[in-house]
């Protein structure tokens, strides 16, 4: 964006209706503390994210699973630059881990130092509901003592 | 299937080109491609444009592009594969030949990424993957989906950050000899590690910069390469391609890109060439991590080894493999509907022994050279192989 000669463009603002009829147990068990996948009934693939239709055998015979949500760190990054929609928050970890159940979870990691952070570090995947009532997910380092 | 050569190459200069709009920007490529063919606008049946869009105005952007390079009546048709949609235009091209269709067709791969702000532009690459399930809540970024690759692959195999940066010095040092490039200078690994933090482990000098280009070649039947009585067609030998999931957390691993395996070895199968046979090779260096896993990707070297490589100087001029001698995404910048096409403008030269100045031309013996273009982070590859 420079003094180079430009027409400013009309503007318009999108956003979108997301569909999630066909997963909303997934929203509603959220928002009760739950964390859920799906498994196809003919093939009996997990998956999580969830889905209604089995991309494998074509099944949409699918059944909810709950997860543990307790995992094995992979990989993560620190996003420092953010997107425009994000710039009202801090920078913040994005981590994805292995689940007990065999899926894996991309979701934020939060309430540890950066500096003990460590790839292989046990970590558990819970809900989490914003100020604003949207809800999500997020990773926590697990409790030392089971 | 018909054999088909590149026989006219054009490529813009890449950088902020806010003077110019997307179809000036295309222009400034087709004309010269059509000139180097010895063709004219009234000779192309068939035309693919490569480009993603959403960050200029124009919503068609193939429809304005043709009307304004005098092709409109031409079979026309607009491309997405994300950072790899100019090589999915070159497929376009290259199929519509191969078939029998046409017998010239004309690819153009174009991108206007700097009509918004920087933070937009990194809003809608982020949102290119998984929207809802992770960049809705989580604000994954295009820099952080390799981040979390870069992250796996050093804590497995030992690579640094300085390893990452080696990359981007090597980049830069061809980048500086090329005229059309974004970024003309050297820079030092000091720089790379000093630069601020995008997203950790990746820092601004391990990522390719935010780009305007465009670059179109002119694709001939081999009649139509007699009758044109071109003295030095270029061969697209094959094609290989696939893809990967655009949700992360459905991968197996982070450590490479599974759909450059399988695109490189149908690319190799389908050429009847093998990773030791290419004397100089464009691969997606879009962020330092990416070029490391190339290697490994393609067979340059084992898994693991990537880093290595650059080490020891393997991927430059009098090394195994000359890589990214243009500057690569990293230097050259990465207009994302034209890089893949401006790969083959780029291998073209190389495979003539025309690029200038001469301390940028490969060393050819057999005459084979190799394009890796990714999509995401192996959403989409695409891996060519042109032979003289």
């Amino acid at each position: 964006m420079s003094e180079i000669p430009a027409i400013r463009s009309r503007k318009l603002e999108i956003t979108y209706n997301i569909p999630i009829s066909k997963t909303k147990k997934f929203w509603d068990e959220l928002r009760e503390g739950k964390i859920y996948a799906t498994k196809c009934k003919k093939c009996g693939r997990l998956y999580f994210p969830p889905v209604a239709d089995c991309g494998e055998c074509y099944s949409s015979e699918v059944e909810w699973v709950e997860l543990s949500g307790e995992g094995e760190l992979l990989t993560f990054t620190h996003i420092i630059v953010r997107p425009t929609s994000f710039q009202d928050q801090q920078p913040y970890t994005v981590a994805i881990a292995q689940l007990k159940e065999g899926v894996k979870a991309l979701a934020w990691l939060t309430d540890v130092k950066k500096k003990d952070i460590k790839i292989g570090m046990r970590v558990k995947l819970v809900p989490k509901v914003f100020e604003d009532g949207r809800v999500a997910y997020e990773f926590k380092p697990a409790e030392k003592k089971e | 299937m018909g054999k088909v050569a590149v026989i006219g190459v054009g490529h813009s200069k890449f950088g902020d080109r806010q003077e110019v709009n997307v179809k000036e920007l295309a222009f400034e490529s087709v004309k010269p491609a059509l000139e180097e063919a010895g063709i004219t606008r009234k000779d192309i049946p068939f035309v693919s444009v490569g480009s993603v869009g959403v960050w200029y105005e124009e919503p068609l952007p193939a429809v304005a592009i043709a009307e304004y390079c005098g092709l409109t009546g031409a079979g026309l048709t607009r491309v997405e594969a994300a950072c790899a949609t100019g090589s999915a235009a070159v497929y376009s091209g290259y199929t519509a030949i191969a078939s029998g269709y046409v017998d010239l067709a004309l690819v153009i791969g174009v991108e206007k990424m700097r009509e918004v702000d920087t933070f937009t532009a990194v809003e809608l690459m982020g949102r290119a993957g998984s929207y809802l399930w992770e960049f809705e809540n989580f604000g994954l970024t295009f820099p952080g989906y390799y981040a979390l690759y870069a992250t796996a692959y050093m804590n497995r195999f030992g690579a640094t950050e300085e390893d990452l940066a080696l990359v981007a010095v090597k980049n830069h040092k061809y980048g500086a000899l090329n005229p059309l490039a974004q970024l003309q200078r050297e820079i030092t690994v000091e720089d790379v590690l000093s630069s601020y933090v995008v997203a950790w482990p990746l820092k601004l000098y391990d990522c390719c910069p935010i780009t305007d280009g465009s670059a179109a070649i002119v694709l001939a039947s081999e009649e139509k390469v007699r009758e044109l009585r071109i003295d030095a067609p270029v061969w697209i030998a094959g094609i290989g391609y696939s893809s990967g999931t655009g949700t992360l957390s459905y991968r197996g691993g982070f450590i490479g890109l599974d759909a450059a395996v399988r695109a490189s070895r149908m690319a190799y199968s389908r050429s009847g060439v093998e990773a030791k046979d290419i004397e100089v090779a464009e691969v997606h260096d879009c962020f330092t991590i990416a070029e490391i896993m190339a290697y490994e990707d393609l067979g340059f070297c084992n898994r693991g080894e990537g880093f290595k490589i650059v080490r020891e100087g393997q991927t430059e001029i009098g090394g195994k493999i000359p890589v990214n001698i243009d500057g690569g995404l990293k230097a050259k910048g990465h207009p994302i509907g034209a890089t893949g096409v401006s790969m083959i403008v780029e291998l073209t030269k190389q495979l003539r022994e025309e690029v200038k100045p001469r301390s940028r031309q490969a060393p050819m013996r057999n005459y084979v050279a190799l394009a890796h273009n990714v999509g995401g982070t192996g959403h989409y590859c695409y891996v060519t192989i042109l032979r003289r």
